[in-house]
This record gives C-alpha cells, structure tokens and sequence, in this order.
C-alpha cells in the first residue's frame, strides 16, 4: 500500500474513477493545464483528455450548472470548486437544481455529479478561502455531504461520492492536504457514504466531529488522556449520518462534545445535539457542548487560531461537561 | 469562424402586411408543413385561453400566460428534429404538447398534481424551469454533452428579455461560445418582467448585442412571425449540427396579456401597445398569410380549432380524473437512496395520518 498525502488520495481516485468509468469527466477552474491550485486533478487531463478534464471559465454556477446538463446527456461530472466560499455562486444551481432535479422528474431520471472542494481555514489565506459551508450543503434536500479527515477516507469517500446516483458534496479538508501520510488502499477502494468511524476509542466522553476538527479532538483526547477516556467519532458523511454509531457510543460514553469549525448558530453541531435530545436523552449524564467557531466573519488570519476551534477549547469543554 | 457582427437593428419578417410589406416564403415549407404549424399554434393558443378559464373556475391554479407568444414556441420547436432537447422556462408550460405531451399532464402541472411531473426523456423535454435563467446553463451543459458523445442533437432554450439581466445567462452564454455548445439561446423578448420594463432592463440598444460579448451571433426577428422565428432558429439548427456553436435569437413582441393570472397589468403598462399588439397578434397574422397563399380556408380554420378545443375538454376531464396524489410521494424521489432520518419520517407521518 503506498503512502500518501490527503490531496494525493484525493488525486488517486479521480485516476481511479476515470479509468472505471469513461461518463466521469472533470470540470473546474485551472483543474487541467495546472492540474488545480492544490494539484488535487494533477496529470488527469494528460492521461484522460481534454475532453474529460476540463478548464472551464471561472464561472461557479455555470460549473454546477453545466453539469446538470452534462448530467442529462450522460456524463457524471466531478466538478471542483477551488476554495469553499467560491462556491456560493454555485449555491443558486445547487439549491433550486442539483438537488431538484431527480425529485422533479419522478425519479425518473439520476443526477450523479460530485462537487468536491477545499475547505476550511488554519491556512493563513485571504478573506473567502477559509470557510466551512457544509451547513448550507446538508440542509439542501437532495443533496448529500461527505467530509473525510484522513488520505484513505479521502480516497474512498470521494470514489463513493463519484458513484453513487444522488449529487454528493465532498468537502476536504485543505489544512490537511499536506501534513499527513497514511497506506491508502492501492486501486479501487470505497468507504461508504453514512458509516462513522471512530478514530479513537474511549469510554467517558464521545467527541463528536469531522474533517479537520477529527485531528483537533484527536489531539485533545490525547493531552486529556490520563484524566479522562475520550471516544473521538468522525463522522465521515453528515447526510446521510450514521446515527447508529452515534446512538451507540453515547450509550456507552454518556457525555458528548461536538466539535465544529463553521460558525455556531444552526451549524452541523446543533443537528448532532438535537438528534442526541431527541433520541439519547436518557444515555446522557451531562449536557451535550458545542465547539465551533463564531459567528462572525471568518476573521483576518493574524487571529484566525482564535477562531478556530482548538485544542485548549476542547480540553475546557470536556472539563466543563465532566464538572457538570 | 463566421465573424460575429452586432446584430441588425430591423427584425427579420417573413410574413408582410398582405400591403406594403410582401410575403416571403419559406424554402422547404410546403402547405402540409404550413398547416401543421398553424395546427400547433392554435393548439397552444386554446391551450392558453382555456387555461386563464379554469383558474378562473378554479380548476388550476396559478398560471402563467404565454397569450402571442405560440409563434416563438412553435416556431422555434418546428425547425427542431424529435432527438433534439427543449429548455424551457415556466412561459412555455405547454410547448410540451408539440411533443405530443398529454394536455392532461400540462394541466396536472399547473394543479400541483404529481401526473405533471414527467420524465424528460419521454419528450426531449427538460422540466419547467421556474428560477429565471437557471435553465440555461442546462441546455448548454447538455448540448456540450452530447457534442462529447459525438451526438449531432442540438439544445433549444427559452427564456423572457429580463432573463438577460441574471447571471445564469451570463454564465450559460458564456460556456455555451467557449464550448461551442450547439445550442439555440432564444430570447422570448416580449419588452415586460412582470412590472418592468424592457428599458430598466439593460441599457443595451439591443438584447441580441449581448450576443457579440459572448462570441456568439445574434440576430433578431418579430416574435409574432412565426415563419421568420423558424427560418432563424433553422439556421441556427444547421450551424449548431455543423458544430459552428451557439446562436442567440432575439424573438421581439409586446405582452398583450398578463405576466400571470395574478398580476394586474393595468397598473404599468401601456393600454395603447397592448391594443396594437392584440390586433396583429401572432395567430391572426399567420392565418392571414395562408389565406392569401390560397393554403387555408375558413371551414378548416373552424375544424382546426374545434379539434384544439376538443383535446382540451378532454385534457382538463383527464386531469381531474387524476386520483389524489398519495401524501406518502413527498417522500419519494428526491433520493435514489433516501438517507434512513427521511424513512423514519415517512413511516412516522403515515402511521399519524393512519391514526387520524
């Protein structure tokens, strides 16, 4: 099994796919001649064509948009947006087509395009090339979400993405692109959309989380790890969640914190909450407490760590539940 | 590469006044083609009429007038083959029936039935695009698709002047010239957004001049010549198969209706227009063609007409017999592998309604 970077998975499955399967095509801005700005679509379009990896005009909605229409003639486009808030152009298509479409035409016809992007901030970048958008994904209907946080599920939940009939989201984690190698599984490897895993096993507190937030809980429940056993579950895909593998390690851990980057109100961590109220209420022995950002702008990046959640912020929540 | 000029500033005819202005002819229409399109233009035109009956008669709901815009219709649908794929927007509800759409599924549409949903690939038909331009983008995507396939279908979409105004049709006209998309962008150009007028649209001298920004050609014709919008979508049918690319048609008219059943359009717009407009609406100008081609007669004009009528009676019979929409479809089809919360909802919400 090679070792690779995340965005060099990110990379291997879109090889992978592309040779199973000649009706995936790549679209988005610098994706071919530069092979994207992180390099995510290197060396496809020399190996499949410009045809199938496309340079299109720095248009997002006419992205997304085309690809509704690449979609009806047979294609399944992966198309990239290059950062996360450069996506919401593209928000028009994806709220009032992309996850429309199937539902207008009686199911009668697949709309299975990827939109894959970088996201997420602790990159010391501009203004709008920080953000986790997954809220405004996951709450559009007919849409789902993946956020992997480690180079194989980036390989296997984008490959998953790739075939699956409904459009998914792909969100990857861009701080991460670089600074982790791991074996990922050589050729085809899928990991399912709605399976969690749990990165590190515990007893006394479930921490909640996904994408880059799995690698700041990670970090916590080992600076925490003699006074308190930390469960750390990734969640993998947030629609759909796998809500039996949340249910299961709240029963056995009874306490949660849920760790989120993007801004507070309404964002992914207050469905975990709501769904834990609804049906583990009585597994809980304490309250269940969010880690997020704030909401406010995501701030200029001489600030951005305080922002961000950390380390020290999860350590505090999970001695504020314990105390509770 | 053809050159892309701005676009002429007279609209082509090729119907004339039966005075000053003569009659062309069409090369390739025969009086069997004539007739089938006079058959579709006032197949849509009952359609229209009968539909502002029903709402009133609360039959349907909403509905949005299409009332001298059948000649944009019908003529730009005439000059495609059957493989070809339609883009429409919410004002050409109906162009369906020219693809031998049920009147009763339309109609079903417009009752919020589920019968109105149906699979485009029956028709070559894409859904009704309610979202102002939106569309655009998917006929352009698609006609870059099947170009990809090494496919010869060409796209056609349509969409009003205040269409030109959204970003969706900036950025679908844009892929479609840097793709060389064989799509027809038809602008239906009928000078009013709701309240709006063309004027505080954009302040081009034109709509087909966006075109030239787009390295698209423009051209321009009378949308209630349903002759001369078929000619310029045949061109532009022909450039499209020849994978010469795109083609903006700008088809301009006066809205003599309203935007919909729920707008009142005395309060903006100008009476005078719309009573010139009713005059010379696009029906009555192609019937007048035909008579003095000796291709039509009052006696098949009547029996063309009471067939319309009759399809309707039966389509609006059709789409009332419809059963009720079972409540458990709103949680079909948005997923071809529903996440498990949506399941449980629907097994819960079927268990209340059972109870109930």
């Amino acid at each position: 099994m090679p070792e690779l970077l995340l965005v060099e998975a990110v990379n291997d499955a879109l090889h992978v796919e592309m040779q199973r399967d000649e009706s995936v095509m790549i679209l988005g801005e610098d994706v071919g001649t530069l092979g994207g700005v992180f390099r995510a679509t290197a060396g496809l379009q020399e190996r499949f064509g410009a045809h199938r990896c496309v340079d299109t005009p720095l248009a997002e909605a006419g992205i997304v948009g085309t690809a509704v229409g690449l979609c009806m003639a047979g294609w399944r486009p992966v198309c990239e947006m290059q950062y996360d808030a450069f996506s919401y152009p593209a928000l028009d298509q994806l709220i009032n087509h992309v996850g429309r479409y199937r539902w207008r035409t009686r199911g009668r016809m697949s709309f299975p395009l990827t939109i894959r992007m970088p996201y997420g901030g602790g990159v010391r970048a501009p203004e709008l090339h920080d953000d986790s958008p997954e809220t405004y994904y996951v709450h559009t209907p007919g849409v789902k979400v993946a956020i992997p946080s480690t180079p194989a599920d980036a390989k296997g939940l984008l490959a998953a993405a790739i075939r699956d009939p409904d459009p998914v989201v792909v969100l990857e984690p861009k701080l991460h692109y670089r600074t982790t190698k791991e074996d990922v599984p050589e050729g085809e490897h899928v990991v399912p959309l709605g399976k969690a895993r749990i990165a590190r096993e515990g007893s006394d507190l479930t921490m909640v989380c996904y994408g880059a937030m799995v690698h700041v809980s990670l970090a916590a429940a080992e600076t925490l790890a003699d006074e308190v056993s930390c469960e750390v579950l990734d969640l993998r895909s947030l629609k759909p969640l796998d809500e039996d593998a949340l249910l299961a390690s709240v029963a056995k851990t009874g306490r949660v914190v849920v760790v989120q980057e993007a801004p507070r109100v309404c964002g992914f961590a207050a469905e975990v909450a709501a769904v834990l109220a609804e049906k583990a209420i009585f597994d809980l022995h304490g309250p269940v407490v969010r880690v997020t950002g704030y909401d406010v702008p995501y701030p200029y990046w001489q600030i951005e760590d305080a922002y961000m959640p950390s380390v020290v912020r999860v350590v505090d929540a999970v001695r504020r539940v314990l105390a509770a | 590469m053809s050159r892309v000029l701005p676009a002429e500033g007279d609209l082509r005819r090729v119907i004339g006044d039966g005075d000053a202005i003569p009659d062309r002819e069409v090369e390739g229409l025969g009086a069997d083609e004539l007739l089938q399109l006079y058959r579709n233009l006032v197949l849509l035109r009952t359609y229209d009429e009968r539909s502002v009956v029903y709402h009133r008669q609360g039959r349907i709901g909403t509905y949005a007038i299409f009332w001298n815009h059948e000649a944009m219709q019908a003529g730009s649908v005439f000059a495609l083959d059957d493989r070809d794929w339609i883009f429409p927007a919410y004002r050409e509800s109906a162009i369906g029936l020219l693809r031998g759409m049920p009147v009763s599924t339309v109609l079903s549409w417009w009752r919020g039935h589920p019968a109105g949903w149906w699979n485009p690939k029956d028709y070559n038909l894409a859904s009704i695009c309610v979202p102002i331009a939106t569309q655009i983008p998917h006929a352009v995507g698609f006609a870059w698709g099947s170009r990809l396939n090494r496919e010869d279908t060409v796209a056609l979409t349509l969409f009003g002047d205040g269409a030109t105004s959204e970003g969706a049709f900036h950025e679908g006209a844009t892929f479609a010239g840097v793709m060389k998309a064989p799509v027809i962008l038809l602008c239906n150009n009928n000078q009013w957004a709701i309240s709006t007028p063309l004027s505080k649209q954009t302040a081009a001298p034109t709509l087909a001049d966006k075109a030239i920004g787009y390295g698209i050609p423009g051209v321009r014709v009378d949308g209630c010549d349903v002759l001369a919008v078929y000619e310029a979508t045949r061109d532009a049918v022909l450039r499209a198969r020849a994978g010469d690319g795109p083609t903006f048609i700008e088809a301009v008219s006066y809205r003599a209706a309203p935007h919909a059943t729920a707008d009142d359009p005395s309060l903006y717009i100008d009476p005078q227009r719309v009573e010139e407009q009713r005059e010379n609406e696009c029906i009555g100008r192609f019937e007048r063609y035909l008579k003095r081609l000796g291709v039509l007669g009052d006696e098949q004009a009547a029996a063309v007409k009471a067939e319309a009528l009759e399809l309707m009676r039966a389509g609006i019979s059709a789409a009332e017999a419809e059963p009720p929409a079972d409540p458990s479809l709103v949680f079909e089809h948005a997923y071809a592998d529903p996440p498990p919360p949506l399941l449980a909802d629907r097994d819960e919400l079927l268990r209340i309604l059972g109870d109930a």
